[in-house]
Order: C-alpha cells, then sequence, then structure tokens
C-alpha cells in the first residue's frame, strides 16, 4: 500500500504534460510559427527599409510573442475538460494549486520557451541592435511566465463553456497590456540608451506575485468551472 | 494497515488476479429496502461506516436535483443507486467524491466530515468521461494516475492491465481503443490506487457480457476484502451476482 505523495504526484503530471507534448510535437511548434509568420509578414507590409524596422522591432516581437502565446493558452485546461482526467486531479488528495501550478509551468516549458528560443531570430529578422538582444531575452523570460500565469486563471474560468475562445481574449487581453508595455518598454529604453532595469523590476514583482496567487485562484476557479 | 480491514488476514484484503478470477461468490450484503437499516455480518463488525451521508441534498441554480437523502456504507458492501434518467445519480456521485460541494446535509468518511479543502485518499470516482489521455498509452496512463493516488499493495499496471483481458494493449495509445477498452483501462485504474470506496457512474455501458461479469467480478473482490462500492445504473444491465442493497433515487420534488 503507498499512497501517492505530493512530490510523486507533481512528477507525474510534469511527465504526462512532456509526453503528450513529445506525441504531438508538430503541434507544440505551431505558437512558434505563428510569431514568425507575423514577424515576416512585417517587413512586407511597410518596405524592408532597416532603420525604420529597427524602431519598432521590440514591439512587433513582443506583440507577435503574446498573440502566439494567446493562441496555445486554451489548450492548457481544454482537452483535460473534455476527456475527463481534469476530474482526476481535482479529486486528487494533493492540494490542487501546487498541482496546477506544475501544470502552467509544463505549459509555459512546451509553448513559451519555444518561442523565447524563436525569438533571437525574429530580432534579426527586424535588424533590432544586437546589444539590446540581451535585455530582450530578459524581458522575455520574466514576461512569458507571468502571460501563462495569468492566461491560466482565465483559461480555469472559461473552460466549462463551450466556444470561449472570443471570451476568453477579452478576459486576457487586458490582462496582458501592462505586460507588454512593461516588456517592450524596457527594450525601447535600452535601444534609446536609458536605463531599463525599472520595468523589467516591476514585471519581475508581478511574476512574483502572480507565482503565488494565481495558482490559488486557478484552483477556485476550476471548481467554479466543473460544477 | 491504512485501510479497515475486517477479512480474516490481511494478506486475504488486497486484490490479486487470483480473486478476479475466483467464482466464489459471497454475497454482498442483501437488500433490506431501508438505507439506513442496521447492516448484516461483516458490516456489524465494524461500527463507523466508511461512507455516511446525512440529509445530503444538492441542488443548482436554486432548483433541487436530488435529496434530501440519508444513507451509510459499510465496509464490504456493494450498493446500486437506481434512478431514472435526469434523478441526479451522477450528480450523487460527484457530491459524495468531493466533487461538487452539498447545498445541505454532510458527508463522512470514516466518520471524519468531508471538506474541499481535504479530499479524502480513500475514495476513487469512475465518471461518464473515462479520465484517459487519448494520446498516450494505456500503461502511461495508468502510470500517471499511480503518481497522483498511489498504488495498492500486490499490484502492478500491468497485472491490472491482464485482469481486464487488455494484454497486448498496454502500449497501444488510449485513442485506438474502443470504447468498451477504454472502460476496462479505467477499471484498470481502481484496481492499482487504493482506495477503499469506489463510485461507479454506469459502470457496465459499453461492457460486453463478459466485461459485465468481469465489473461483478471485481466489486465482489474488492467487497470481500473490506472495499465498498456506490454504483449507479439506470437499471438497464442486470446486476448479475447476489442481490445487492438499493438506494432508490428519485427527481428531487
Amino acid at each position: 500500500m503507498r499512497y501517492g505523495t505530493l512530490g510523486s504526484a507533481c512528477a507525474a503530471l510534469i511527465r504526462r504534460d512532456l509526453l503528450l507534448t513529445w506525441r504531438r510535437r508538430g503541434d507544440a511548434l505551431n505558437p512558434a510559427l505563428f510569431a514568425l509568420m507575423v514577424v515576416a509578414l512585417f517587413p512586407l507590409a511597410l518596405g524592408p527599409e532597416p532603420n525604420q524596422l529597427m524602431q519598432i522591432a521590440a514591439g512587433i516581437v513582443f506583440v507577435a510573442i503574446l498573440l502566439a502565446s494567446l493562441l496555445a493558452l486554451d489548450a492548457l485546461f481544454r482537452s483535460d475538460y473534455e476527456d475527463g482526467t481534469l476530474e482526476q486531479i481535482v479529486l486528487s488528495p494533493h492540494p490542487l494549486p501546487v498541482l496546477l501550478a506544475c501544470r502552467i509551468g509544463a505549459h509555459w516549458l512546451t509553448t513559451a520557451v519555444p518561442l523565447i528560443l524563436v525569438a533571437p531570430l525574429l530580432a534579426e529578422m527586424l535588424h533590432l541592435p544586437r546589444a539590446v538582444l540581451p535585455v530582450l531575452m530578459l524581458a522575455l523570460a520574466v514576461a512569458t511566465p507571468l502571460l501563462s500565469l495569468l492566461g491560466a486563471v482565465c483559461v480555469a474560468l472559461t473552460v466549462g463553456m463551450r466556444r470561449s475562445g472570443m471570451l476568453l481574449a477579452l478576459l486576457v487581453l487586458p490582462l496582458y497590456v501592462p505586460v507588454l508595455i512593461f516588456a517592450a518598454g524596457a527594450c525601447n529604453a535600452a535601444q534609446a540608451g536609458l536605463p531599463f532595469l525599472a520595468p523589467l523590476l516591476l514585471l519581475g514583482a508581478g511574476l512574483a506575485l502572480a507565482l503565488v496567487l494565481v495558482p490559488l485562484a486557478c484552483a477556485a476557479a476550476l471548481r467554479i468551472s466543473i460544477s | 494497515m491504512d485501510t479497515p480491514c475486517p477479512g480474516p488476514s490481511p494478506a486475504a484484503c488486497w486484490l490479486t488476479i487470483a480473486d478476479l478470477h475466483a467464482n466464489n461468490a459471497l454475497q454482498f450484503a442483501s437488500a433490506t429496502g431501508k438505507f439506513h437499516a442496521p447492516m448484516h455480518s461483516q458490516a456489524t463488525a465494524d461500527p463507523v461506516p466508511l461512507l455516511s451521508a446525512r440529509a445530503l441534498a444538492f441542488s443548482r441554480n436554486e432548483e433541487p436535483i436530488f435529496g434530501p437523502i440519508d444513507f451509510s456504507l459499510h465496509a464490504g458492501e456493494v450498493v446500486l443507486i437506481e434512478g431514472d434518467n435526469g434523478s441526479g445519480k451522477t450528480t450523487l456521485l460527484k457530491v459524495l467524491s468531493g466533487l461538487l460541494l452539498p447545498s445541505s446535509g454532510t458527508i463522512e468518511l470514516h466518520g471524519e466530515t468531508l471538506t474541499m479543502s481535504r479530499l479524502s485518499q480513500q475514495v476513487a470516482l469512475m465518471g461518464h468521461l473515462p479520465g484517459l489521455k487519448a494520446d498516450l498509452t494505456a500503461l502511461e496512463n495508468l502510470e500517471f494516475s499511480i503518481g497522483v493516488f498511489g498504488l495498492r499493495a500486490g499490484n502492478t499496471p500491468l497485472l491490472a492491465l491482464a485482469s481486464l483481458g487488455l494484454q497486448g494493449y498496454e502500449h497501444v495509445a488510449v485513442r485506438l481503443l474502443s470504447a468498451g477498452q477504454k472502460k476496462r483501462v479505467a477499471l484498470a485504474r481502481l484496481l492499482l490506487v487504493p482506495a477503499a470506496l469506489w463510485l461507479l457512474d454506469e459502470p457496465y455501458a459499453n461492457l460486453d457480457k463478459e466485461g459485465i461479469d468481469l465489473v461483478n467480478r471485481l466489486l465482489e473482490a474488492h467487497a470481500r476484502r473490506g472495499g465498498a462500492a456506490l454504483i449507479t445504473s439506470h437499471g438497464a444491465y442486470a446486476f448479475t451476482s447476489g442481490s445487492p442493497r438499493r438506494l432508490p433515487l428519485r427527481p428531487a420534488a
């Protein structure tokens, strides 16, 4: 007789999510391909002037990555809800917020990390100055977990509804806007030679707050959604 | 021993393959007509019921779904919840599992009140949805459940799958299995997790005759080693072995 421990439950959940992503690795690349397509369209529409593109490069990269992560967001709890595994996860005797934190972490790992990896390519396509690239990567490293966490609460609230895509976007976008402003603002400041640490620190503070509060909010929202 | 085990020796408590194939019919507690009547034999040896509900009722949006009902379930019992479509059978199981909060009344497991924040290791629910990831194999699905819920002593995923007649399907993606085979994988999960109380929603649905016999044998073996089960049925499938206690559920007026 061996009862599952919290550690084994978290490990099983993360292992399962990584395995599922691996089984559908073609789908897992979709957000990165989407971001790549969006960024590739801008020089076509605006003309290939390096100076002009350089001015807006950081903003475009962030918007493309934000939209790409929005695209992948609905999958966070949807399939688990539809096949009944979400019920099993909610019924587990372990603290639900911790399990959901693992679920969100795995989601970030499988959807946002490919986006972060493709970001230098996106920046290069738009002639972003190489000196700004470290700031861009740092901003992405702080902003993408925050996007995943904020999105997770909204997905948890809407997962019980059919065709909740539009509602989800409406709920999520106002929460995503400040993240976009601070992250792109840090890059723009760095590009202009101004201090860029303050917006990054604000993002970091937001991430710390979200890491603690979001799993709790998610658990409460999911319980409402499945009842 | 973490779970109550009224059997003669602890070794007899845990389900083995031999148990499943044993055709020995230990009769379930026979029908009494009243749900709160004292139970016989094994049941009386254990004064604290495994599960008891008092004045349990559930309403959704002010509309009563079932109840209030009172009943208790002792170790070694299998109780069939009967009711028409829409009488609240599934909702009752969800409330008892802790998935839904009852509108009124209390649920006690081993005499302790069940709360949302502290769900029990003792309860396993098999709902309408199999709760399996279609892209994972049967074995990977079971390993996930073991990670979350734990593993019953003396069992392994391979043994459990074999005892449900799924030899050779261990490494097949669940997506490729038939509805009945998915049900069997979900049943295999019940054998693996260390839960004393099984809540089964329509366990006979999608199963062939052999599968129905198999479910009955599983329930018998589970009851024999001190477990208990609540199963729902809309009456279309006969519960063939023994005469289980029946809990009729009517839609709340």
